[in-house]
Formats: structure tokens, C-alpha cells, sequence
């Protein structure tokens, strides 16, 4: 394999990726073209990865693209991810929100980078358990995701053993789950509670409505500083006043937004504020 | 240091479990059959016990129920860990006192984040 020319090739997979996601591969990351790309290129029979940028740049199947960026896209996932952080989530910080929409007893969130919808299948988990707290309460929950293929498994809420053995306690896989041969199916009640739909959160300006939390977690990390700042843009917008953000535990708002503060007892969440 | 007991007649599995558990700084014990596993607790503490189903001399199952009817030292965090994968044999486990299940095939996440579920990561 030509070195030099490979380089090319990664970069202009890079370039691909963040003109239609948004989401950046910094050259020390290009191993992981080359590790998600080798499931396709063996399906379609290619030698290397700059025959398959050859074969994507001459427009010769449109669908080579999106399935390489698709793979592409990091979509790692699991139940009730960083279970610190899930518990004061779940606690204090739902408890707030509660409080503020006494009267209004509705209650929005979005899961803004869904990926395969654990994080979305989670809260609305969450929720169940505390059934007694939210009786009466007009509960939604939007799921959304930059890769069509995600969303489309997501809508499914089949997963794998693999994925189930995540983060899950046993007792709520028993409860919400039913066994669908080797894989585990969400209960129909909990899907009821979540909407998926394909998202940007980059380039779609379409208004998805105001919310009292969004999760965006581990996602910003992969943006471009101005593609950052879009997205916070996004969240700003879409955040009702009072309401709450919850990032990743290593991930800061820092000067992107001048409208979201920290929650100082709450590491990794941040408020945002009534101006 | 936390305590793990690892109760299962493959030696292949042990070693598996113990190589993960080392990593995570548990001091390791192991059991080849709940016969052993139970003379084991009454020598040592331990926090938790991964358990397999399907041992001879003595099910996980039948450990699992006298362990929990002893009168001392019957706290430990069980992780079942076994090919029996099925609802019936899960909620069978949870009925009889498991804290946890893990069905196998499992991996180092998966482990991980069964002890973190059960306090004792």
C-alpha cells in the first residue's frame, strides 16, 4: 500500500465525514477508518482503502458512501451509561425539573446523540421505576441520531446479549425485556414513551420543540470548534428556561455558551439560565 | 483489597475470571463446585461470588440456596455466570437471592460492569 497516497485517502474520508455529519477524525483517529472500513471493503470485494476512495469519488454507488461514513461514526453505547452521573440524573436533577413543571405536569427530554437508543430506552426506564413520582405526567421523550442506520436500529429496541449485559441491571432486563431467541426485546409500553428521528444536530435547523433536559454526551468531542458551536447554538434553542443539560463527564460547556451555567453539586450538568 | 470467589469446574473460565478480577485488584479464591465454594465461605469473607449453574457434586443453584440460609456470612454479592440463558432460569436466580446475572459468552466490559451494578467495583 502507497503510504502517501492512503494518507490522502483518510483525509478525504475525513473531509466527507464532517461536510455530512459534522463530526471530525483527527489524523492520530484514522486507524479507526481503516478498522470500520474493513467489514465493507470485504463485501465489495476491495483491496484497499484508496480503490475504495476511487470507487466513492466516481460517483459509481452512491450507497458506498453513506454506508462507509455510516460505519464510520462512532456508536458505542450502553444502559444507563456512567451510572454516577445516571443517578443524580435520575435523583436531584429530575427532581428539580419536577418541581419547576409542578402545574404544567409535562416533562420533554431529548437524547440529542442516541446512537442505538440505550440512553433514550434508559430514561424512559427510569421514569417507569418512578412511576409514583411522575403519575399524571404528559412524559415524551425524542430520541435522535446523526446516522440514519442507528435510528433505524433504535426504532427496533432489539438488542443484542452483548448489549443487554451493558449497564442493565438484571432485575430491570427481566422486567422491561422479553426474549426474542438470543436477542432481548424492549417492552412495548417503554417504546410508546420514545419518538426516534434522524437528526443533525450540526446543520438541521428544523425546530424540534423546547425541553426540560437534553443529553448530549460524549458526542461534542468529536466536532470542530465551529461545528461546536453550532450545536450548542441548537441546544440553546431548543433548552426551556431553567432546564437542564447533561454532557459528558469529561466534557465542558466552557465559552460556547454564555447561556448555560454549571450545576456546581452536579458535575457534568449545567443549567440554563433566563436571559 | 474487595474479595471475589470464583465458583466453576472449568478451569479455562477461572483463570479467565480470576486474569479479569486480578486487573481490577480483587484478591482471588476458587471453587471447583458449590460443595467447595460453601466450605470456602466458611473460611473466608468474601464480597462477591461469581457463580456458575451447571457444576457436578453440587449445583450453583443449591449453593446459592444454602448460602443463603446460613447463619453467618451469607452477604456476599452472587453474580450468576452461566450458559443458561434463559428467562425462566434468570428469574429462577434472582428468586433464589442473585444480585446478578451474566450470560456467557462474557467479556471483560461485561463483567465490569456487572460488579460495578452490584457495588463492588
Amino acid at each position: 500500500m502507497n503510504i502517501h497516497s492512503s494518507a490522502k485517502s483518510f483525509e478525504i474520508l475525513s473531509n466527507l465525514l464532517e461536510e455530512r455529519t459534522g463530526q471530525t477524525l483527527s489524523p492520530e483517529r484514522h486507524w479507526r477508518i481503516q478498522t470500520s472500513l474493513q467489514p465493507i471493503m470485504r463485501e465489495h470485494s476491495i483491496p484497499d482503502i484508496d480503490t475504495l476512495v476511487s470507487v466513492i469519488l466516481s460517483n459509481a454507488n452512491r450507497g458506498l458512501e453513506t454506508d462507509c461514513l455510516e460505519a464510520i461514526l462512532n456508536n458505542e453505547s450502553c444502559f444507563f451509561r456512567d451510572q454516577a452521573s445516571f443517578a443524580l440524573l435520575t435523583g436531584p436533577v429530575l427532581d428539580a425539573i419536577r418541581q419547576n413543571k409542578e402545574k404544567e405536569k409535562r416533562l420533554r427530554i431529548w437524547c440529542s446523540a442516541c446512537s442505538f437508543g440505550q440512553e433514550a430506552v434508559s430514561m424512559a426506564i427510569a421514569l417507569s421505576e418512578n412511576f409514583q413520582k411522575w403519575n399524571g405526567w404528559n412524559i415524551e421523550i425524542l430520541g435522535s441520531d446523526v446516522s440514519n442506520q442507528a435510528i433505524n436500529r433504535a426504532k427496533k429496541g432489539l438488542y443484542s446479549q452483548f448489549e443487554v449485559q451493558r449497564g442493565l441491571p438484571i432485575g430491570l432486563l427481566v422486567k422491561y425485556f422479553n426474549q426474542v431467541d438470543q436477542d432481548w426485546q424492549v417492552d412495548q409500553k417503554i417504546m410508546n414513551m420514545i419518538q426516534y428521528r434522524n437528526y443533525n444536530l450540526v446543520s438541521d435547523n428544523k425546530f424540534v420543540g423546547k425541553f426540560d433536559l437534553i443529553l448530549c454526551r460524549n458526542m461534542l468531542m468529536y466536532l470542530s470548534e465551529d461545528n461546536r458551536l453550532k450545536a450548542f447554538q441548537n441546544i440553546e434553542k431548543a433548552l426551556n428556561p431553567n432546564a437542564y443539560l447533561m454532557m459528558g463527564s469529561a466534557e465542558t460547556v466552557a465559552s460556547y455558551s454564555s447561556k448555560l451555567e454549571p450545576c456546581q453539586d452536579y458535575r457534568g450538568f449545567y443549567k440554563r439560565n433566563l436571559t | 483489597m474487595k474479595s471475589c470467589l470464583i465458583v466453576d469446574d472449568s478451569k479455562v473460565i477461572r483463570k479467565v475470571a480470576r486474569h479479569i478480577l486480578e486487573t481490577m485488584n480483587f484478591e482471588v479464591h476458587e471453587a471447583c463446585d458449590g460443595q467447595e465454594a460453601l466450605n470456602s465461605c466458611l473460611e473466608n469473607k468474601h464480597d462477591v461470588i461469581l457463580l456458575d449453574w451447571n457444576m457436578p457434586i453440587m449445583s450453583g443453584m443449591d449453593f446459592l440456596k444454602k448460602y443463603r440460609l446460613s447463619e453467618n456470612n451469607n452477604d456476599a454479592k452472587v453474580i450468576f455466570c452461566t450458559t443458561e440463558n434463559g428467562i425462566g432460569h434468570i428469574q429462577a436466580a434472582i428468586s433464589a437471592g442473585a444480585d446478578e446475572y451474566v450470560m456467557k459468552p462474557f467479556d471483560r466490559t461485561t463483567l465490569e460492569s456487572k460488579l460495578q451494578i452490584v457495588g463492588c467495583s
